[in-house]
């Protein structure tokens, strides 16, 4: 049991994507231009991840080695048309403002990665909670991201106006902003680990 | 005209890498040297203009003939995969040479976003054949042209002395929101 806890838990800190796993940047930057967005990204992702990976921990042993990146393109494709369809008929506005990086959560690498890394060694149990730590932190990084970008950005979060009579900065939900938002996070991150480091 | 307005539109204004965020991992993880940065670029434009031609006709002649529009992600993911696949081995005949310049970057290739993105895009925006391909061609040149900018002066960073916290990755996304600055002044052409 503690090992499944343990599993679990790294994605909030020790494996926290898109920071110490530096994969799936594409959505990251483009859907966060404001809290909701990335939420919605980030629950979708996660949705198709912990399926993924138990579905490719179930058929880990069926499949031969030569063929196994495009089985696991296809289970992944499967839930990502499921998660578009079920998006589309019950939340359609989310649907719309997140555009064409709904079908392209197919490609995003986070989850090959973890169905190639993680679940295609590992027992069902360990894949599925492995999966859903890993997604909650990306979620939780990409709901922090989009609500200081939008804070900053538009003076607004969740899409309630926060502060009259402040200019935002409009260049943080514009595409620069993104990179540069990204990119401050990451040496924050980065600083905070390195100091957690040295302290120990 | 159109053709004009199609490529400035693909290369400056609406590049896929700066402004509509397609194939950032590459971008960030290859782009370290300006050689690695010219064979990735040369696979990716080979790749997204033939993947582009032929999931416009997969739509056209399968998914909106049959009413499997639904089925289009799988569809498009699947012809990606087993083009590229068919790209390296025809290369690896074919051309030794070439096999050697562009086959480490093919395998890469299926999970760049800017193929699947670039093949959505062309189907979103309704082109016909011509300008799918040409818009599929012209987009993967403004990607190849962003990744040798950001390649060149990422080999100048090792000279530099940049703060602990922003070393690797950090540093670059900053760059790069920087050359996309750059890029946002081009909007005014179109």
């Amino acid at each position: 049991m503690a090992k499944v806890v343990k599993e679990f838990t790294k994605g909030f800190w020790e494996q926290l994507p898109p920071f110490k796993l530096v994969l799936g940047l594409c959505p990251t930057l483009a859907v966060t231009t404001s809290a909701e967005n990335g939420a919605g990204m980030g629950v979708a992702t996660t949705f198709v991840l912990v399926c993924s990976n138990i579905i490719v921990s179930l058929i880990r042993k069926v499949i031969p080695n030569e063929v196994r990146i495009a089985s696991f393109i296809v289970v992944i494709a499967s839930f990502v048309v499921i998660t578009e369809l079920m998006m589309q008929a019950y939340a359609y506005p989310l649907y719309q403002s997140l555009g064409i990086f709904i079908p392209l959560i197919v490609v995003n690498c986070i989850i090959l990665g973890r169905a190639e890394a993680f679940a295609s060694k590992r027992g069902v149990l360990d894949s599925a909670a492995d999966g859903l730590g890993i997604g909650i932190g990306y979620t939780i990084a990409l709901t922090v991201l989009g609500a200081i970008r939008e804070i900053i950005g538009s003076g607004k979060i969740f899409g309630h106006v926060l502060f009259g009579g402040f200019m935002p900065l409009r260049f943080l939900i514009e595409p620069p902003g993104a990179f540069v938002a990204l990119g401050s996070m990451l040496a924050i991150i980065n600083f905070i680990s390195a100091r957690q480091k040295s302290r120990r | 005209m159109d053709y004009l307005l199609i490529g400035i539109s693909a290369i400056l204004v609406n590049n896929i890498l700066l402004a509509r965020f397609l194939g950032n991992c590459p971008f960030l993880g290859v782009s370290r040297k300006m050689d690695t940065a010219m064979g990735m670029g040369m696979a990716v434009i080979f790749v997204i203009t033939l993947a582009g031609a032929i999931t416009w006709l997969v739509q056209e002649y399968i998914l909106y003939t049959y009413d499997l529009e639904y089925l289009q992600t799988i569809f498009f993911i699947l012809v990606i995969a087993a083009l590229v696949q068919l790209v390296e081995i025809i290369i690896r005949k074919m051309s030794p040479a070439l096999y050697r310049a562009l086959g480490i970057f093919l395998p890469l290739i299926t999970t760049n976003c800017a193929v699947l993105g670039v093949a959505i895009l062309n189907i979103k925006l309704g082109l016909d054949f011509p300008k799918a391909v040409f818009f599929s061609f012209t987009s993967a040149v403004g990607y190849t042209m962003a990744l040798l900018l950001f390649a060149g002066i990422r080999e100048r960073f090792e000279l530099s002395r940049i703060p602990k916290p922003f070393q690797g990755t950090a540093i670059g996304l900053v760059t790069a929101g920087l050359i996309a600055l750059a890029f946002s002044g081009f909007v005014g052409l179109i």
